[in-house]
């Protein structure tokens, strides 16, 4: 399948490379998109994108700002240099530059994602260990049923539901937005709904992985191994069986950041907390086109890296991967 | 008629666990209701009611009244409609563009393959949700726009397992008889290659489904996807979330209504995959 003489280094770093451009393509071409966007709207683009607030002076600024008086090339240049050298442009309503926006608010939505991640991932492991271990079971059949069902039902549902009976009806926590004082208490009691309701899902998603991933391992010669080298069933299982079973979970766990992504712009609208989704949000009602061309860069460039980085740890846990894309029968 | 009866053969399987009838059950009555809408539902979902706003579940208003008094069961069956004919749309979409490019991938020279293979990664490496912002912050709000990035979203799923699924057939012995024979490529994919391959993009489509109308329903929540007068399930919470000092019900409701269909499509999916063939299982 490779030429001769291929070592596994040379193949791990064609792997690399042909990743990195991928990666590189991906950025690239949302860039593109994002830059075709703001030229193709129909009518005046100033009047357009910033709609009824569009006074003379605002559109002199957009003008300007978006370098609309010039011709497309010299623009779609310019808008690469300066994505380039870390200019996402400039609001055009405040007159503040849009990195600094995303920069103030990235934390919210970054801590946000990752909280949700690692609580998924805290919680659904250990209850996919349990429905592996005693399969067939009753506690198996509802965990697979409550599964289900918090993946399917949408994060934001699940956002109004927590936010109706815990801060509403229950009253036990506060409501919405961060906290204003800053007070890492106060911070966290604000933080554990939306964390929650963005995780859910993942955890019903991670523990039915983990369950089909751990009975798959389980029936392998090497455990059957371990098992009459007479290891404890405890050490069978955590060690042994889950080292392998956690492989699919990774790989989940990149895709998951996109869609979290996704998910938290609507969550942090329903919690009313700062961050890149309301970012987005509300610089759509406000018509203000360069904040959201910079933010939905932004999560873009987030959103590849950490696949990226999920793809290359994957690949060197199981090497099998690499070989996924060639081609049965062709040369690879 | 063997088409038929197979079909009917994999529903029998699909209702013989408790989890699958439940799904099949959902999908029937969501369904019914958004066929069927303008039969099903008791009122007219536009006509207001301002005296009657935020009226309690009653005989005349089922399940009460929103904050302008309309019937707000009534907007929920219509509601299905929306919801039922943005996600068949852009799931058959989907699903024929990339049958389409997977066969042509699996056919063609290696080239072309790459190429497809490329434009699949990127468009799968997009977080769609948030680029559909993007384009929604230039057009504005519609359905129509909902539809195609949806669509494009979803094509590099089927197009990846029908290129697979051509791959395994490329080699068999009955497509090289035909080759012999003199049949026309265009033969060869719509009579042999398609009919074989359809099963697991077809499974594939119907779990697809429930994803499509969360997308929808969280975009229109946003207030960027479907128009009024129109009304979605989003933007039915939307409204009520808006008024929640008022009263729960509204909110709570619609809520239930998108979350009850989102289960029953995830059941029923999951349920049929389980049904038709175990092998397909460790393919999708």
């Amino acid at each position: 399948m490779f030429a001769g003489g291929a070592t596994r280094a040379d193949e791990m770093m064609r792997y690399l490379a042909s990743r990195l451009v991928t990666t590189a393509l991906i950025v690239l071409g949302a860039m593109l998109l994002l830059f075709t966007l703001s030229s193709v709207v129909p009518g005046d683009p100033a009047t357009t994108l910033l709609g009824p607030q569009a006074t003379p002076e605002l559109s002199q600024r957009f003008i300007a700002e978006m370098g609309l008086d010039q011709p497309l090339y010299i623009r779609l240049g310019r808008f690469f240099a300066n994505v380039a050298t870390g200019n996402l442009g400039t609001d055009v309503i405040s007159g503040r530059s849009v990195a600094g926006l995303i920069r103030e608010v990235i934390p919210y939505t970054l801590i946000l994602t990752f909280a949700a991640i690692g609580l998924a991932v805290a919680v659904g492991v250990p209850l996919g260990v349990f429905a592996a271990t005693h399969r067939g079971s009753v506690a198996d059949n509802v965990l697979a049923f409550v599964s289900v069902a918090f993946i399917a039902v949408p994060s934001f549902v699940i956002a109004i539901f927590l936010l109706l009976i815990f801060a509403i009806w229950l009253d036990w926590l506060p409501v919405l937005g961060a906290s204003r004082t800053g007070a890492l208490g106060d911070e966290v009691k604000r933080m554990i709904l939306p964390t929650l309701a963005l995780a859910l899902g993942w955890i019903g998603f991670i523990a039915r992985l983990v369950r089909t991933s751990m009975l798959e391992v389980m029936g392998e010669p090497y455990i059957r191994t371990s098992r009459a080298f007479g290891l404890s069933e405890r050490l069978v299982t955590y060690k042994y069986a889950l080292k392998n079973a956690c492989i699919p979970t990774i790989t989940i766990l990149g895709m998951g950041v996109g869609r979290l992504l996704g998910g938290a712009v609507l969550v942090e609208i329903v919690f009313a907390r700062p961050g890149l989704g309301r970012l987005i949000y509300n610089a759509i009602s406000e018509r203000n086109y360069p904040v959201v061309q910079g933010a939905v860069l932004v999560v873009v460039v987030l959103f590849v890296v950490v696949n990226l980085i999920v793809d290359l740890s994957y690949s060197a846990i199981d090497p099998r991967i690499r070989h996924e894309t060639s081609r049965p029968g062709a040369a690879g | 008629m063997t088409a038929l009866s197979s079909a009917l053969r994999i529903l029998r399987r699909v209702c013989a666990t408790l989890t699958g009838a439940t799904g099949f059950g959902i999908v029937a009555v969501v369904l019914f209701a958004a066929l069927f809408a303008p039969w099903v539902a008791t009122a007219d979902p536009d006509r207001l009611d301002v005296m009657n706003r935020f009226a309690a579940p009653s005989f005349a208003h089922w399940l009460g009244t929103d904050h302008l008094g309309r019937d707000l069961y009534s907007r929920l069956v219509h509601g299905a409609t929306v919801a039922m004919s943005v996600a068949l749309s852009a799931t058959v979409v989907a699903l024929s563009g990339g049958t389409l490019l997977g066969i042509l991938a699996a056919y063609l020279p290696a080239r072309f393959e790459r190429f497809v293979l490329i434009v699949f990664d990127v468009i799968a490496s997009f977080p769609s949700m948030v680029l559909a912002l993007a384009i929604v912050a230039v057009f504005g709000p519609s359905t129509l726009i909902v539809v195609v990035i949806v669509a494009i979203t979803l094509t590099p799923h089927f197009g990846r397992v029908a290129r697979a699924q051509a791959l395994t057939l490329k080699s068999a012995p009955f497509l090289e008889a035909e080759r012999i024979l003199g049949a026309s490529f265009a033969r060869i994919v719509v009579h042999h290659v398609l009919p074989n391959i359809l099963g697991p993009l077809v499974i594939l489509a119907s779990m697809d489904i429930p994803v499509v109308i969360t997308i929808e329903a969280g975009l229109s929540f946003l207030g960027l996807g479907v128009r009024p007068p129109l009304a979605s399930w989003g933007t039915l919470i939307q409204d009520g979330y808006q008024y929640l000092s008022d009263s729960w019900v509204p909110v709570v409701v619609s809520s239930l209504a998108l979350a009850f269909a989102t289960l029953g499509f995830t059941l029923f999916g999951e349920a049929l995959r389980d049904a038709v063939d175990p092998r397909v299982r460790q393919e999708l």
